[in-house]
């Protein structure tokens, strides 16, 4: 079946190609941490967990080493006509219609997995379509493809580094403890407390966590079912999405959303590292405030 | 209590600077030796994690043909193409790139945009080009990539087979509570209208402020 076998495969020949060029310029930092990625990719399966930590360990050492360089080349682009549109639009309408697509064959297909696979394919398409109309030199695009992820770095991986940690916050029972705390510290009996510990709880813990996702569980676990559903009755459904919403208002406001702030801050070349997360505060404030205040309508 | 000691070096790792990675790592030993649990099944559990997440990074796949449009000068066509458009605000232009977002995303179609995909090479020069001289070209640029957020966030949750979906259906379950993916999407619908009025009413007061200066 094509799955993420297919995408697995294509993203580890990209790393690939990004180390070897990195390594003719004798980028060694550059070159190891793609080496690395490209190894996760392609036999990532077969290292076993503790080969996989080691990986990991030794990609926090390259990064930590502070000796990753940023782009080298900034070359002058060439003005070609607006065709130069059509490979750029090929992927994300391959995916839309991959998608679809994908989906009417599971047996050829994995149906969990369409998006990534039709995105895949989509890429594969332009890129192709690129060689035959621009006819590049055939390193080129991964020349240029290299000089933007020479921009992201490291924060390429924090996402991963993160959902990681949250699986070993997971098995240490971090979510109980602080479950226990923020219980503690709702005055009982108070629906709007209740309330604005699970929306400003939720908010705070995908700050840290960087994760909506990790905040869920432990939030839901100290005051979402316990008090709100248990205690107060509420309709377990709206608690449970509004409350996601209200961490996702927190992922919008912490540098450790990588993916989300920090690395689109790099790949626009922003001289503000955060310079995202201030254009969305005062969006996610007011949006944060609005969840709270139609939980609260809806359990009281 | 003593598990609690990782959340705290994250966030002194952030406040003293340290690099992200480095402190994510630490964190992560201290809270599972707090636990009392064997460096090497933290080690393991970290490796586990991190390989069956491996789905987040492959997103980089585009960068090559991103990169050689733009050297073939796709962000002057994006940047051309909204100067040839007469009425097109930096409000206007976002306001549509939200709304679109939003509508895709909510139909489960999260990966037809995003920051490598559509931002970096196609919305920040458009934006930039309809904001001309009237905004700086950073905070123009920061707005583009946070209305791809925003958009993002706030129309997926509609989509049944989203993951934040599963998982709470996932989560409650483990408290013998059953509910039907749909009952929840439903509830993302409000949160949807109010992102798309709060953030879009910034940008149409952006396009406001921008004309009188």
């Amino acid at each position: 079946m094509i799955g993420l076998n297919l995408v697995y495969g294509v993203a580890g020949l990209v790393f690939l190609a990004f180390a070897g060029l990195s390594a003719v310029e004798r980028r060694w930092a550059n070159t190891g941490f793609y080496a690395l990625i490209a190894t996760s990719f392609v036999a990532g399966d077969w290292l076993g967990d503790i080969g996989n930590g080691v990986l990991v360990l030794a990609l926090v050492g390259i990064a930590a080493s502070g000796r990753m360089r940023r782009r080298v080349d900034s070359a002058a682009p060439v003005e070609r006509s607006a065709m130069v549109f059509v490979p750029a639009l090929v992927i994300p309408a391959m995916a839309l219609i991959g998608t679809f697509v994908f989906k009417q064959f599971p047996t050829v297909f994995d149906p969990k997995q369409a998006t990534l696979v039709a995105l895949t394919v989509g890429v594969l398409l332009a890129l192709a379509l690129c060689y035959a109309w621009l006819r590049p030199a055939p390193a080129e695009p991964f020349r240029a493809g290299r000089a933007l992820m020479d921009d992201i770095g490291w924060a390429a991986v924090l996402p991963q580094m993160l959902a990681s940690l949250g699986a070993v916050f997971a098995l240490a029972g971090v979510g109980e403890v602080v479950g226990g705390l923020v219980g503690v510290a709702i005055p009982s009996g108070s629906v709007l407390g209740a309330v604005l510990a699970f929306g400003l709880g939720m908010a705070l813990f995908t700050m840290v966590m960087g994760n909506a996702f990790a905040a869920f569980p432990v939030m839901a676990a100290a005051v979402g079912i316990p008090l709100l559903v248990k205690t107060y009755g509420a309709d377990p459904a709206p608690v449970a999405a509004i409350g996601m919403l209200a961490g996702f208002c927190g992922t919008l406001m912490t540098p450790m959303a990588a993916n989300f702030n920090l690395v689109p801050a790099a790949l626009l070349e922003l001289k503000d590292a955060n310079g995202v997360i201030r254009a969305q505060v005062p969006t996610a404030l007011p949006l944060l405030a609005f969840n709270i205040i139609l939980l609260w309508w809806i359990v009281a | 209590m003593l598990v609690l000691s990782g959340i705290a070096i994250i966030a002194l790792g952030f406040l003293l600077r340290f690099n992200p990675m480095l402190v994510i790592a630490a964190s992560a030993l201290v809270t599972g030796l707090a636990a009392g649990i064997d460096p090497l099944a933290i080690l393991a559990a970290f490796g586990k994690a991190f390989n069956d997440t491996r789905y987040v990074t492959a997103i980089y796949i585009v960068l090559p043909v991103i990169g050689l449009l733009e050297r073939n000068g796709l962000q002057a066509r994006a940047r051309a193409l909204v100067a040839g458009l007469k009425g097109l605000t930096l409000g206007r232009l976002l306001i549509a790139y939200l709304g679109f977002r939003q509508v895709t995303a909510a139909l489960g179609l999260t990966s037809v945009a995003g920051h490598a995909q559509t931002v970096r090479p196609l919305i920040a020069p458009m934006a930039e080009a309809a904001a001309g001289e009237a905004h700086d070209p950073e905070k123009v640029k920061a707005l583009a990539a946070a209305t791809d957020n925003i958009g993002l966030f706030f129309g997926e949750d509609i989509f049944i087979a989203i993951g934040s979906i599963l998982l709470m259906k996932g989560v409650l379950e483990g408290y013998g509570i059953f509910v039907e993916p749909l009952q929840m999407s439903v509830w993302a619908i409000p949160t949807a209208i109010a992102a798309f009025v709060v953030h879009g009413g910034r940008l149409w007061w952006l396009d406001r402020r921008g004309r009188r200066a």
